[in-house]
């Protein structure tokens, strides 16, 4: 879609273009090109290495491409220095003033401005207040951040980002830190905080569950390419290679033969998945999405080793074609008298196929 | 501030703190004990004589001005040489910090005589200076440089593995929150650094007073304008006028306590600041 022709709800404000980064001889991003509309959530998943954290450190002007162009509200991004840039950032860790307190971390960057710019003290003090208020830490103003843990520090640091009213909001792995609870509690109330503000943001993350559970579209990048950017309930759906299958959740994967629509895994046959390629494939599945038979029924032959009940839920390791796998089930879709030593035969539910490599 | 726990070894313990205090008495308390009482020997008013011939104040004063001017360039210095070492990657980072420590390996006399190789009469510069009527050695500037040379390690070295340790994550917040490269020195690197830069002052300074070897060699020992408080008081002592000898010392010892005390009063208010100078 044409710029000209956006209307405000598909308006794409952030744009890059052909982005490359190479540091010396190693290419840290490959030809990135994506966009971010208006107000959107947008995730940077990857594993390390993958080039999301360069492509961040690119928006906010940190490091600068060898190739390619971003552009926001139709103004080239690059050309403008980090200061400039008004972009709102959040780091791993915090990078809090520490000499400062509270009240003074936040309301930094509005200090800074040059007189002309810079709003009167009241006002900031009246700013500071709010944002406290907005990121939950009324009457801590006066504190240090080495006095705050670490989930009050990164919000002061997300209140200290958001003081500029930044045009973007990028988080470099905010809650990267933090320990398991914490996070998940600061997950669900930074998408809150983030539909309240209203700021289009760039979010850097390793882990699937968070930029799943998060984000309105996450963009999958691996050896600093980009391999696949889709809304969280499409790429898991419909993750366009290997790669992306594995990195999105467990998987297990056989061998197996695509011909005129019938797919063949060992002595299973089953009508192919739209759109699969002809030949000697590769068979992916979720270890949860599987329904048990017995011996004598439909399926992959497998052989259980062992099971073990968890709640509600049943974990049955078992061997499949040679291969040892952990599957799951719900325990009253469990095969009856399920032990080890059990044959039982196995059928992947929504079974993806990947041409074999 | 977590407390360390404290390991009691009865018996043994004692002996060696003992043994320690013994040692640390003969070898520092004994003497700085001793230049006092030398120096009073024959009453106050010998020493304030001593101290208000027109040679003796000349050198305070002269002490004074070489610590004035050289010990603000080496803050600068060793500000701005920590600040490109530790916060930027470049080539030749490691020769520059060799570079640095220099100073701390070779003797004072070869960094006083290097001076003089360049800028003496028969230097490398020296007919050019004569020719155009500069004086470098045997003058002020002669003892500046020669100081600055001896004491531009103690605040680079002090400031360095602090400002490693605090990383670049502050200034680079400061930029994106609009700050200028100004504005981020001056309000986030310089306050995160001001006790350290401040102890490495102090020690800058307590060398830069007490410095002998270097200066010496570039003073030419000209009597009330050339001869620092150090020079002083080895004139005075071949001189066999033992009371302006030790009452010039006991001045270069009570600015030695002075230091020693404010910088042990810095110890005890900032000790975590300045951990990461003592950590490696």
């Amino acid at each position: 879609m044409q710029p000209a022709a956006d209307t405000e709800a598909t308006r794409q404000p952030l744009e890059i273009r052909g982005i490359s980064k190479a540091y010396g001889r190693f290419p840290a991003l490959k030809n990135v090109s994506l966009q971010a509309r208006d107000k959107e959530f947008l995730a940077l998943l990857g594993p390390s290495g993958s080039g999301k954290t360069t492509l961040l450190r690119v928006l906010a002007g940190l490091e600068t491409p060898d190739e390619g162009e971003v552009r926001f509200d139709d103004e080239d991004f690059l050309a403008l220095p980090v200061r400039r840039r008004r972009v709102g950032m959040v780091f791993q860790h915090y990078a809090l003033f520490r000499h400062m307190t509270v009240a003074q971390n936040i309301a930094f960057g509005l200090t800074v401005r040059p007189r002309a710019e810079r709003p009167a003290k009241s006002e900031i003090a009246d700013r500071v207040q709010h944002l406290l208020s907005l990121v939950q830490l009324e009457g801590l103003d006066k504190r240090f951040p080495a006095q705050l843990s670490g989930g009050q520090r990164q919000r002061v640091a997300l209140a200290r980002a958001l003081a500029i009213e930044p045009r973007m909001l990028l988080l470099d792995e905010p809650f990267g830190a933090l320990d398991a609870q914490v996070r998940r509690d600061l997950r669900r109330w930074l998408r809150e905080l983030h539909d309240r503000a209203g700021v289009t943001t760039v979010f850097v993350t390793h882990d699937q569950e968070e930029a799943l559970d998060l984000a309105d579209r996450v963009a999958i990048l691996k050896d600093g390419a980009l391999v696949q950017l889709g809304a969280p309930n499409e790429l898991y759906e419909a993750p366009a290679n290997p790669f992306v299958y594995d990195f999105l959740g467990a998987a297990c994967r056989l061998p197996g033969v695509v011909e005129d629509d019938r797919l063949r895994v060992a002595d299973w046959e089953t009508t192919a998945p739209k759109d699969a390629p002809q030949g000697e494939v590769d068979v992916f599945f979720r270890p949860d999405e599987v329904a048990f038979a017995p011996a004598d029924g439909a399926g992959l032959a497998a052989e259980v080793r062992g099971a073990t009940a968890r709640g509600p839920k049943v974990r049955i390791d078992c061997v499949i074609e040679g291969r040892t796998m952990e599957l799951e089930a719900h325990s009253r879709d469990a095969p009856p008298g399920v032990a080890p030593g059990l044959s039982v035969r196995v059928k992947p539910l929504r079974p993806r196929v990947y041409a074999a490599g | 501030m977590s407390r360390k726990p404290v390991v009691r070894l009865p018996g043994i313990a004692p002996l060696l703190v003992l043994a320690a205090v013994a040692v640390m008495g003969v070898l520092v308390i004994l003497p700085l004990v001793t230049v006092f009482h030398d120096a009073f020997s024959k009453g106050v008013g010998a020493v304030i004589a001593a101290l208000r011939e027109p040679d003796a104040m000349a050198a305070i004063r002269l002490t004074l001005v070489v610590a004035a001017i050289s010990v603000p360039l080496n803050a600068a210095f060793g500000v701005a040489a920590a600040w490109a070492i530790a916060k930027f990657e470049f080539k030749g980072k490691s020769l520059l910090l060799t570079l640095i420590d220099l100073p701390f390996s070779i003797s004072p006399v070869v960094s006083g005589l290097v001076w003089v190789l360049l800028f003496g009469a028969q230097g490398w510069f020296g007919e050019w200076l004569i020719d155009h009527d500069v004086k470098i050695i045997f003058a002020l500037p002669g003892l500046v440089l020669a100081t600055i040379l001896v004491t531009f390690p103690f605040v680079a070295r002090e400031l360095i593995p602090l400002m490693q340790d605090q990383g670049v994550d502050e200034e680079v917040a400061a930029l994106t929150l609009g700050a200028s490269g100004f504005v981020t020195f001056w309000k986030i690197t310089l306050p995160n650094i001001r006790w350290a830069l401040l102890y490495g002052v102090l020690l800058c300074n307590a060398r830069a007073m007490g410095e002998f070897g270097a200066v010496s060699v570039v003073s030419g020992h000209i009597r009330g304008l050339t001869d620092t408080l150090p020079l002083h008081v080895e004139v005075l002592y071949n001189d066999y006028d033992f009371v302006g000898a030790f009452a010039a010392a006991s001045v270069l010892a009570s600015l030695g306590l002075v230091t020693l005390i404010l910088k042990t009063a810095l110890e005890w208010r900032h000790a975590g600041e300045l951990a990461a100078s003592r950590r490696h």
